[in-house]
């Protein structure tokens, strides 16, 4: 894609449009759901359907995943496009994960447990899928407290890069929550979490096979070899 | 630990004849003279006696009348038709609620017959007609208690089960029914993740088959079953959750043992055998202790009862039983 890098039109769109429109894209899912539930509270009761806290949480849910996904793919995308400036957008696409992950914990909180934190607790104990979801949230909350500037140059790269590898494991006990929740042999958690493997089995082959991977840097910086 | 309150409308048992028997002793025995009057003209079998004269049909427009009865719950609207008949959990047609109001009109439901098998001295293929007297048809209002914790309040046309099932005359081997739904790839919706086995199985003890709570239902507001919710006939078990009460029946069998149920195969750490309405007993998904009120606002609540408010009526078949062990 040299030739693709060199375009000034595709230059000024990295430079101008790719944050901005990213963001609009993000916040696209909030605010639609935003518009049902003002549209349930005044001339369309049924706008989210007949159970529209339920309806919510899988929104949320799903958005939460999906976006967590879409952070996944931008590596990936960036090797095989060469288009270096998509980098750029990975952060605050994984930010935007964790704010429907908060959101959705959230409704949850709200909605099915009135607020109740021993409530929370006890659902973190009894229930293996709140259980996976929790922990997914929980390792999120780092990943989102040191997504800025201030905090990559405090931490220095290589830490931070070391961090942020959590959100492998935290995809896969997203969609393990999400395989739980389910009931009966469903294909939602079955497409999602094949999509993750492959996203995962493309960081693993990269780690193995590319000499200059940041794994092999990474492994050469840890074990001390030049 | 179970709390009784005794509501305003629970009368006990000695209080009153309830209508709904007196009027199928009557019932019953015109059924009776009538067959008394056909035996002695030689002119016809028993079976065609039960079809005969007082009997009805299933209507051709649809429009179903049924007797008022007392049976409804103490609290709670009944749930508008768009939601009973728009929010449905029928996997056959799809995993979404809305999926069978959508996909379930693909489903032939005329003509209809259910195979009675199993230990009973009448067994055989029976229609519609020759199980339902249109002529006998209830109202039953019942609140309707999902597994995945929410509710609605449904007003169903049927008849008890209990005296369809003493029709076939079952032997004393039979101890448990099995019911089994209707079932065809070309018209459901079995995609690569089937969800489940099928086709759909449940069952019932003997006794919890019996019970005057327990009935078939051939409709719901007035009219005949919306295919989504079961049509054309289907079992209502309301101090059961939602899943027991299996839809668009195919097969009736009464065993000996305990016979397999769809959700119990499928996690048997989840939906017992008997899977009654229990707040104390939580599944392993979701909290029984409340549920969502379907249709009554966004954020409507109501803590669950135990046997979903039918305790008095079910209470006893379980008195012994250690209902966390049985869930």
């Amino acid at each position: 894609m040299a030739a693709a890098q060199r375009s000034p039109a595709l230059r000024s769109f990295a430079k101008h449009w790719l944050k901005p429109l990213t963001l609009i894209a993000l916040l696209i899912p909030g605010l639609w759901l935003i518009w049902l539930w003002v549209q349930v509270f005044t001339f369309n009761p049924t706008a989210l359907g007949f159970d529209p806290v339920a309806r919510t949480h899988h929104f949320l849910g799903d958005t939460a995943l999906r976006v967590l996904i879409v952070s996944l793919m931008v590596t990936p995308f960036r090797d095989l496009t060469k288009w270096a400036p998509i980098i750029q957008v990975r952060r605050r696409i994984g930010l935007a994960a964790f704010f429907y992950a908060l959101l959705h914990v959230t409704a949850y909180l709200a909605f099915d447990l009135c607020g109740s934190l021993p409530g929370l607790w006890e659902d973190v104990v009894e229930r293996i899928y709140i259980t996976l979801g929790m922990a997914a949230f929980v390792l999120l909350i780092p990943l989102a407290v040191t997504s800025n500037n201030a905090m990559i140059r405090r931490m220095g790269a290589l830490a931070w890069r070391r961090l942020h590898t959590l959100v492998y494991p935290i995809a896969v006990l997203a969609v393990f929550h999400y395989g739980f929740m389910v009931k009966g042999n469903q294909m939602g958690p079955w497409v999602h979490g094949a999509v993750i493997a492959l996203l995962l089995g493309y960081r693993a082959w990269r780690g193995i096979s590319r000499p200059d991977s940041s794994f092999r840097t990474r492994l050469r910086q840890v074990t001390g070899t030049a | 630990m179970l709390i009784k309150s005794r509501k305003s409308w629970h009368l006990t048992e000695n209080d009153v004849t309830p209508e709904h028997l007196y009027l199928n002793r009557r019932a019953i025995m015109a059924a009776g003279g009538a067959a008394a009057v056909s035996l002695t003209a030689g002119a016809c079998s028993a079976e065609e006696a039960q079809t005969g004269a007082g009997r009805g049909a299933m209507p051709a427009d649809g429009n179903l009348t049924a007797r008022e009865t007392d049976y409804r719950p103490p609290d709670g609207d009944l749930t508008s038709l768009d939601a009973v008949t728009g929010y449905n959990n029928f996997y056959e047609f799809g995993t979404s609620k809305t999926d069978p109001a959508r996909y379930a009109d693909r489903m032939t439901t005329d003509p209809w017959s259910i195979e009675v098998t199993g230990h009973a001295e009448r067994t055989g293929r029976f229609g519609i007609d020759d199980l339902i007297d249109f002529n006998a048809l209830e109202e039953r209002i019942y609140r309707l208690r999902c597994v995945e914790a929410w509710s609605m309040v449904i007003p169903w046309i049927g008849v008890p089960l209990g005296p369809i099932l003493e029709s076939f005359r079952p032997t004393s081997d039979a101890r448990y029914v099995a019911f089994e739904t209707y079932f065809n790839r070309e018209e459901m919706r079995i995609g690569p993740f089937p969800v489940l086995d099928w086709p759909y199985v449940e069952g019932l003890r003997m006794d919890e088959a019996m019970n005057p709570l327990t009935i078939l239902a051939v409709g719901l507001y007035d009219r005949v079953l919306p295919n989504q919710n079961g049509a054309p006939i289907r079992l209502v078990v309301p101090w059961k959750y939602g899943f027991k009460s299996i839809k668009s029946i195919v097969r009736i069998s009464f065993v000996s043992e305990q016979p397999p149920t769809s959700w119990n195969r499928s996690a048997p750490n989840e939906y017992g055998f008997y899977s009654n309405v229990n707040p104390n007993v939580d599944h392993p998904r979701w909290s029984q202790a409340s549920e969502r009120v379907i249709g009554a606002g966004p954020f409507a609540r109501r803590d669950t009862d135990m046997f979903n408010g039918y305790a008095d009526e079910v209470a006893s078949m379980y008195a012994g039983m250690d209902l966390a062990e049985n869930y």
